[in-house]
């Protein structure tokens, strides 16, 4: 375990190597992929033995690792360190393992690129803020693990900056991501000025002590940590930016946007489950949240015609399910949903990656300009890449929650929690409910993904279709590997009601122990959990089956062919114009605020005119006054002088 | 020995000479008036010296040193402003203003 600081140290010292060669040998591409790879899996190695030995040392407490003094003032003692517990392990585990899936398939998918040097020293270092997240002691060093993964998401929206709409992408997620930093912020203040510190260890300690349950300043605090969440994870009302990051390239959408950066807000409730199990209405509304999040996303997801769009919006519902499961206190269900997500989900992403990267190359070897990434412009391509359709097939069956696949097992013990809180507070019955009808969209336009990307006549055009093929085998086998994942990912937490030992949920138990000895469990008995994974299974299979019987493959044309969306299949695919609403409330007011007011008014006027012109008048006016004094007279001169003798010497003999 | 008398000397030659330099505008006779207040202040001095001892006589000599060089140099410049401007009128010497 004493190795734990390499796990984040190495990404870096592949950011510092590959972002060397970026500047001084862009071209030495095999040199690139070695670093950038290779320390990615060394990461991912001693992860897994760092991991081990914590199994092996049975702590039932946190062991931290101190390396140096950051923040010394006063009673605020903040140190660099690092602590490994079951939590951060599993998440440490996700991000190397699914980061080195993802920097492969990169090789392959980044291949042609002028920047690829500079990706690559991008995805290290956005490794390396993430592993600082995860594996942070205290509040500070995850925030600084924060922040610095929100500054690589930025980078990397922005990857091909020279176009406008994606530098414009990366300024929206940087901006959307400072609102929910500054509820981060407020909640460090407030956990400061109530418990002294701001050490995990300490914190949790203390915050029983300090605060009780429901009142007004653990609510508070829990609500601005909350609103950290919905910045990072994408909820509402701040998810409108992750549907834009798409337009960065395919893998980072994988890696940042799906299976890893997005989660810190759920890891972050996980991490401080004492202080959302001490503020009951918190919990409600991150639960809500959630659940409405998930609903909302979903319905989005129903009518978009991006393949990433569609993928975007999933990620944002499942983050919902993720949000319900933390809020409900199932902290085991929500940290389960995250890893089982960040599979279905990295190979979702991956596998459209494939995909545009063969519509690509077909649309490049045609010299055609047609949109690569419209669902619309594809059909049939099961017959083109097999296994690309093949894998996304066990991706979509995990996603919808069809058993025995893995996000099955996640998504029911989500539902199940809220079920069963609902026997205590009603309400959650609605975020049951809420969370049922999502998962029925969500099996609905998956498979509608599925059906417009694969199946049915191909659109792509004539010309094209030779062109077609399955990617190169280094892009393939990270598909391959995340698809077995999806497919027995679920064994993690095999619930006991089917023989299993709920692995993960007791792995996790030293870290959620402290919350749930809050709030306790709600147990349902084995006839209900029966009755509720029946009704689930029968939603998501209800929801393939609709879409298969609904869709007609045969009536979709080409993109630039298509007719205009009417009705409520346009406002879906506008996404029930919350961005237009957006602009409208927030953007053009702030906007015509600091053309009018804050630079006609205030800057010219008071900066400009006030202070720097200002001053220079009053200097030239009063120069202006002290050279009338100097004539040239010498008569006056000496009548001045004579008038001062005597006034001084008048004051002097007075 | 007669300090007041000497005193009230002086004092009208300081004032006579204070008033020329106000007053009148040929440049020769302001520095005649200067002279003048040097001198009353000289007066002034060894007046106070026949009592308060030698050191006054002393600041006299001093006075008059300054006065001699005051006289070259300053003639020199009203030379030289003549030639320039034909005239030592100060009405008329007045390019140095702001």
């Amino acid at each position: 375990m004493n190795l734990v600081w390499l796990v984040p140290a190495l990404p870096l010292v592949g950011f510092l190597v590959n972002g060397t060669i970026a500047f001084t040998r862009p071209r030495a591409k095999w040199l690139v992929s070695t670093v950038g790879v290779g320390v990615l899996l060394a990461s991912f190695v001693v992860a897994v033995m760092v991991a081990r030995g914590l199994a092996l040392a049975h702590a039932e407490a946190p062991v931290v690792f101190r390396y140096w003094d950051w923040i010394p003032v006063g009673s605020l003692q903040i140190s660099y360190a690092l602590q490994v517990d079951q939590l951060s392990a599993v998440m440490m585990l996700v991000v190397t393992g699914v980061g080195s899936l993802i920097h492969i398939f990169s090789v392959g998918y980044m291949h042609d690129d002028q920047g690829y040097a500079r990706y690559f020293a991008y995805l290290n270092l956005f490794v390396f803020f993430m592993l600082t997240l995860v594996l942070g002691a205290n509040f500070p060093v995850t925030f600084v693990g924060w922040e610095g993964v929100g500054l690589c998401s930025y980078l990397l929206i922005g990857f091909w900056f020279s176009e406008k709409v994606n530098a414009d992408a990366g300024k929206k997620a940087f901006i959307m991501n400072r609102i929910g930093d500054f509820g981060f912020l407020v909640a460090m203040f407030m956990i400061w000025q109530h418990t002294g510190s701001l050490d995990y260890t300490t914190v949790f300690a203390q915050a029983p002590t300090v605060l009780t349950v429901g009142s007004g300043t653990a609510t508070a605090i829990a609500l601005w940590l909350f609103l950290g969440c919905t910045g990072k994870s994408a909820q509402i009302p701040l998810y409108t930016w992750l549907p834009d990051a798409m337009a960065g390239p395919t893998p980072v959408s994988a890696l940042i946007h799906a299976a890893t950066m997005v989660t810190a807000g759920v890891f972050l409730v996980a991490r401080a489950n004492v202080l959302f199990a001490l503020a009951p209405i918190a919990q409600g509304v991150v639960a809500g949240v959630g659940a409405l999040t998930a609903l909302f996303a979903a319905t989005i997801a129903l009518k978009q015609w991006d393949i990433k769009r569609v993928l975007a919006y999933s990620t944002v519902s499942q983050l919902g399910y993720m949000f319900v499961g933390v809020g409900t206190g199932a902290m085991a269900a929500g940290i389960f949903h995250l890893a089982t997500h960040a599979f279905f989900k990295a190979l979702l992403f991956l596998g459209s990656g494939s995909v545009i990267h063969a519509m690509h190359h077909a649309y490049h070897a045609t010299h055609a300009h047609d949109d690569a990434q419209d669902m619309r412009n594809m059909g049939g391509l099961s017959q083109f890449l097999p296994w690309t359709a093949t894998l996304m097939w066990i991706a979509t069956l995990a996603i919808a929650g069809i058993p025995p696949f893995a996000g099955f097992f996640s998504k029911d013990e989500i539902l199940g929690a809220a079920f069963a809180r609902g026997g205590a507070q009603p309400i959650w019955y609605v975020f049951w409910g809420l969370g049922l009808f999502a998962a029925l969209l969500t099996a609905f336009y998956m498979t509608r993904m599925m059906l417009y990307t694969f199946h049915g006549p191909n659109r792509t055009g004539a010309r094209e279709q030779v062109h077609l093929h399955e990617a190169p085998w280094v892009m393939t086998a990270p598909l391959v590997v995340l698809g077995l994942l999806s497919l027995v990912g679920g064994a993690l937490n095999l619930p006991e009601l089917v023989g299993g030992n709920a692995w993960l949920h007791h792995w996790l138990e030293p870290v959620t122990a402290a919350g749930a000895g809050i709030v306790p469990a709600h147990e349902l008995s084995h006839y209900t959990e029966w009755v509720l994974i029946g009704i689930a299974v029968t939603v998501a299979a209800g929801g393939i089956v609709l879409a298969m019987r609904a869709l007609d493959l045969t009536a979709l044309v080409p993109a630039r062919a298509a007719p205009a969306e009417t009705g409520i299949g346009k406002i879906l695919n506008k996404k029930w114009y919350v961005d237009e609403l957006y602009d409208t409330l927030f953007v053009r007011p702030v906007v015509w605020v600091s053309r009018t007011v804050l630079w006609r008014v205030v800057d010219v006027g008071i900066v400009d005119g006030a202070g720097v012109n200002g001053s220079a008048a009053v200097s030239r006016i009063l120069g202006w006054l002290g050279s009338r004094l100097q004539t040239g007279e010498l008569g006056f001169y000496v009548t001045v002088f004579v008038l001062g003798v005597v006034a001084v010497l008048f004051r002097a003999l007075k | 020995m007669l300090l007041g008398p000497s005193l009230v000397v002086s004092a009208v030659l300081f004032a006579i000479g204070t008033t020329g330099v106000l007053l009148r505008r040929n440049a020769i006779v302001i520095f005649m008036c200067v002279e003048l207040m040097l001198n009353a202040v000289n007066l002034t001095f060894v007046a106070f010296a026949q009592q308060l001892g030698t050191a006054g006589q002393i600041f006299v000599f001093f006075v008059m040193a300054v006065a001699a060089a005051e006289a070259a140099v300053g003639l020199a410049i009203v030379l030289a402003v003549y030639r320039h401007k034909e005239t030592v009128d100060l009405n008329h010497i007045n390019l140095l203003k702001g």
